[in-house]
């Protein structure tokens, strides 16, 4: 068993799938684990409130909520269930909010509330005026996306999945010899063979299927620009203010994160099926992003902003996800998941197993063995971090070793991070495993000790 | 404790220095790397206001401080407040909350002396477009990285700015073998012809061009350009240092509601360097990005007489000081509260967005009555600041308005 893409989705599907007594490994281009659009999202939990009814999308998104938020109980990953709030700042916006709480309850949600502004108010001292009412939808959280993708690969990686980074797949080619197919991969990495495939690779799903002969779908990147603002701005807002989508398009989102910092954004860029790295921001971009955060969140552009990414949706011309089994040739394509691939992850996972199971593949439920359990260094605000908690640093004083000072990072969490079976190759990646160098003062003044440390690591 | 001082860098050093000796009692230095100097640790190469270079400047503050008897603790990062007072009628700070690798403490202190410093604006908040590569740093990082760990932090490296600290960006990296392709000044200072010696040869200034965008994925690949004229091109490099654009470090001073100044962003402070906080004091960059470490080491020495005075007993809080605002092309003042009765600043000092060509006239009003007009003797500019002598602080109305300070 072959899985193609080592981001969320794909992490997912080779943790459900090491379960079961197979050999399995995963391919990524990429030199780490959720290099793509898996680590430059929203990094929110949705309910699937607003999704199409009746689609997979909208099926695997409520599951997919349901198993992430106990995944995440379970194995650390920081989630914060603050709920969001879908602000209406004209008389078009406000008329579309039954319409929404409608479609929200056809999915399954009925705890919406439609609140007036008084009440919208008080419970969002900071929002700009003009705001006339809003959709409450509890249940929406915000969730770490770094560590998701971290928790799926790690316990994949100890129930043995091989996990083959900086590979990437350059061809495919059937040996029918045997009894039944079996795909010859090429990669920059050498020949492999396997009976089953899976092709998980986000944005490059339409490339790896061409590879086997299929042309359903092309992916066209849409980018979203982010900001990230200063954690002096977390205290400015507390639920997820996502904007009303109307005929006249689809305004941008102020969140804040379980890092403890404010998101804005996401721009929505359609971009040439060429343009799959075009991860780069924009002058423009950020320019509209500050011009329609200032209006909801006034105070919130004269904080710092600590950080601006694009992420690239996996956009294919269709409003739900593309999952397809190829039965006679034992493979799936799971593509399409555009940005809800976080949250549905899970439920992706058991679809796609479900799926390969039909194609033959023996997932007998008797031989199913229990995952090695896997708990994650916290990155999450809301919860206790190192270098406040006096147990562990008495038990360790790296622990009370401030390496990385605007997030206060501790040289034990990076000592860690560094020994870990899944180990940081670059400073992104430690950021995302431990949060050095994600701050206000972007290395200015821990850079240097940081790469000495990787370096350190490397040698 | 009776005074604990956070940060010890040129001015928390000549604060504990000052204080000890001046007979204040238990003065404890709090600093959160392994050792003493701040910025002098990595300011190698003798400089402007460092004749000497930094880190012999750095011992000979640290041991003064420490044959004061001052107590010096490194490796202890201050992350908050415990016990806040009430603003305005508190009876001293709240307790510092500090992490180290011997635990969390609270630590209690009749006053506070804040010495935190300064940074740079990194390229996230100075919102240049582009991918997000390694090998994009600022001045920090590559004199950290070059002084103090020995790393070659690239090939081929663009400067942006034009400032003194683009100078010391340029000596770092030619000395650690990365070619400087060139320097990117929007503004720049003079002077770079005249230190292109020192410098290690000709430097290529891009006068008046800007970076736009950044290119490469993985590692930095290059740096897109616009001149003056509108054109544009790309500078092939695997390394941007950011320079200049300092901002004061006043995180501590924000989590314990200490009043800034719009103007320098840091907290606001009258003539005695008392902050808005009771038992609050600031000193050197913290309150003015940024000075140069003498001019932060004098400050730290001249804190110590108010400190005294308070701890004391020595009156009331300044309650109700007026601030003092600029208008541009000024960015800012220090000290920006003036305490009517209390001692008068000597001077006030003025920093201006851009370099201003003189005579620099500036007047000082307060509720459109005009206090001063004065014609500054020094030029102005982004890294220089100009003195403005204090002598119509005593016809200042406490009753009044903000003191507005023009450039005539």
């Amino acid at each position: 068993m072959v899985v193609v893409g080592a981001g969320v989705v794909g992490a997912a599907i080779a943790r459900e799938l090491a379960r079961h007594p197979l050999r399995i490994a995963v391919l990524d281009a990429a030199e780490d684990v959720g290099e793509g659009s898996s680590k430059a999202n929203t990094a929110i939990l949705h309910t699937g409130f607003d999704a199409v009814p009746g689609t997979l999308e909208a099926r695997l998104v409520r599951e997919g909520h349901r198993l992430l938020t106990a995944y995440a109980a379970e194995t650390g990953i920081p989630v914060e269930p603050v709920g969001a709030l879908l602000v209406a700042w004209d008389g078009t916006q406000l008329a579309a909010l039954p319409a929404l709480a409608a479609k929200a309850e056809a999915n399954g949600h009925r705890t919406t509330r439609l609140i007036d502004a008084d009440e919208l108010y008080t419970r969002e001292p900071h929002l700009g005026p003009g705001a006339l009412g809003a959709l409450e939808v509890p249940g929406e959280s915000l969730i770490c996306p770094w560590t998701t993708v971290l928790a799926y690969a790690v316990q994949a990686v100890r129930a043995g999945v091989d996990l083959h980074l900086n590979c990437r797949l350059e061809g495919v080619t059937e040996d029918v010899s045997g009894t039944g197919t079996v795909h010859e991969l090429l990669s920059s990495r050498g020949r492999l063979r396997t009976r089953y495939l899976v092709n998980a690779a986000g944005l490059y799903t339409d490339e790896v299927d061409r590879l086997l002969g299929y042309r359903d779908f092309t992916v066209t990147p849409r980018r979203g620009q982010l900001l990230v603002f200063d954690a002096f701005a977390r205290s400015l807002v507390r639920h997820i203010l996502l904007p009303v989508p109307t005929a006249l398009g689809k305004g941008v989102l102020v969140a804040p994160t379980v890092h403890g910092k404010v998101l804005l954004g996401p721009t929505a860029e359609d971009l040439d099926p060429s343009e799959k790295t075009a991860t780069g921001s924009t002058q423009e971009g950020t320019a509209r992003l500050r011009e329609q955060g200032a209006r909801i969140l006034p105070e919130l552009v004269a904080e710092e902003v600590t950080a601006v990414y694009a992420g690239l949706r996996a956009a294919t011309g269709q409003e739900d996800y593309r999952i397809t089994a190829h039965p006679g040739r034992r493979c799936v394509t799971v593509g399409g998941i555009r940005s809800t691939g976080l949250t549905a992850s899970l439920a992706i996972a058991r679809h796609v197993a479900g799926l390969l199971a039909d194609t033959g593949l023996d997932l007998d439920p008797g031989a199913v063995r229990p995952l090695p359990p896997v708990r994650m260094p916290n990155l999450g605000e809301a919860f206790p971090r190192p270098y406040a908690d006096a147990r562990l640093i008495a038990a360790d004083p790296a622990y009370g070793t401030v390496v990385c000072h605007c997030e206060r990072v501790t040289l034990g969490e990076i000592r860690d991070a560094l020994a870990s079976e899944l180990p940081p190759v670059s400073p992104g990646g430690l950021l995302r495993r431990t949060r050095a160098l994600a701050g206000r003062c972007q290395g200015f003044a821990c850079g240097a000790a940081v790469r000495a440390l990787l370096e350190g690591a490397a040698r | 404790m009776d005074v604990l001082v956070v940060g010890a860098g040129p001015a928390g050093l000549a604060a504990a220095a000052g204080l000890a000796s001046a007979g204040a009692g238990a003065v404890e230095v709090l600093e959160r790397e392994s050792a003493p100097g701040g910025a002098l640790r990595y300011l190698r190469s003798p400089g402007p206001g460092l004749p000497l270079g930094g880190p012999g400047y750095a011992r000979w503050l640290t041991t003064a401080a420490l044959r004061a008897g001052a107590v010096l603790r490194t490796g202890v990062s201050a992350t908050g407040w415990a016990d806040l007072p009430d603003t305005g009628a508190g009876p001293g700070p709240g307790a510092v909350e500090t992490t180290g690798p011997g635990g969390l403490e609270r630590i209690t202190a009749r006053a506070v002396v804040l010495a935190t410093g300064a940074r740079e604006r990194p390229r996230s908040a100075r919102l240049v477009p582009g991918t997000r590569p390694a090998g994009v740093l600022t001045t920090g990082e590559l004199l950290r990285s070059v002084e103090l760990f020995g790393q070659r932090v690239g090939e081929r490296a663009v400067v942006v700015g034009g400032g003194p600290v683009a100078r010391r960006a340029v000596l770092a990296l030619r000395r650690s073998g990365t070619e400087v392709a060139a320097v990117v000044a929007e503004e720049a200072v003079g002077g770079w012809r005249r230190s292109a010696g020192g410098l290690g040869g000709p430097v290529p200034l891009l006068r008046g061009a800007r970076v736009t965008g950044l290119a490469g994925r993985g590692r930095l690949s290059g740096v897109a350009v616009a001149g003056p004229d509108g054109r544009t091109a790309v500078l092939g490099c695997d390394t941007v240092v950011f320079t200049g654009d300092w901002v004061p470090d006043q995180v501590l001073a924000r989590y314990g509601g200490v009043v800034l100044d719009p103007g320098t962003g840091g907290p606001a402070v009258d003539a005695g360097f008392r902050t808005s906080a009771p038992g609050v004091f600031a000193v050197g960059n913290t309150l003015h990005a940024v000075e140069r470490a003498p001019s932060a080491a004098a400050e730290g020495r001249a804190v110590a007489g108010p400190v005294l005075d308070f701890l004391r007993g020595g009156g009331p809080w300044p309650a109700g000081p007026v601030p003092v605002r600029v208008a541009g092309p000024l960015r800012w003042a220090v000290p920006n509260l003036l305490v009517p009765g209390a001692a008068a600043p000597d001077a006030v000092r003025l920093r201006a967005l851009r370099p201003l060509p003189r005579p620099v006239v500036v007047e000082v009003r307060q509720d459109g009555r005009l206090l001063a007009r004065h014609r500054l003797r020094s030029p102005l500019g982004p890294d220089r600041s100009a003195s403005l002598p204090g002598g119509w602080v005593d016809r200042v109305d406490p009753a009044g308005g903000p003191v507005r300070i023009a450039v005539r």
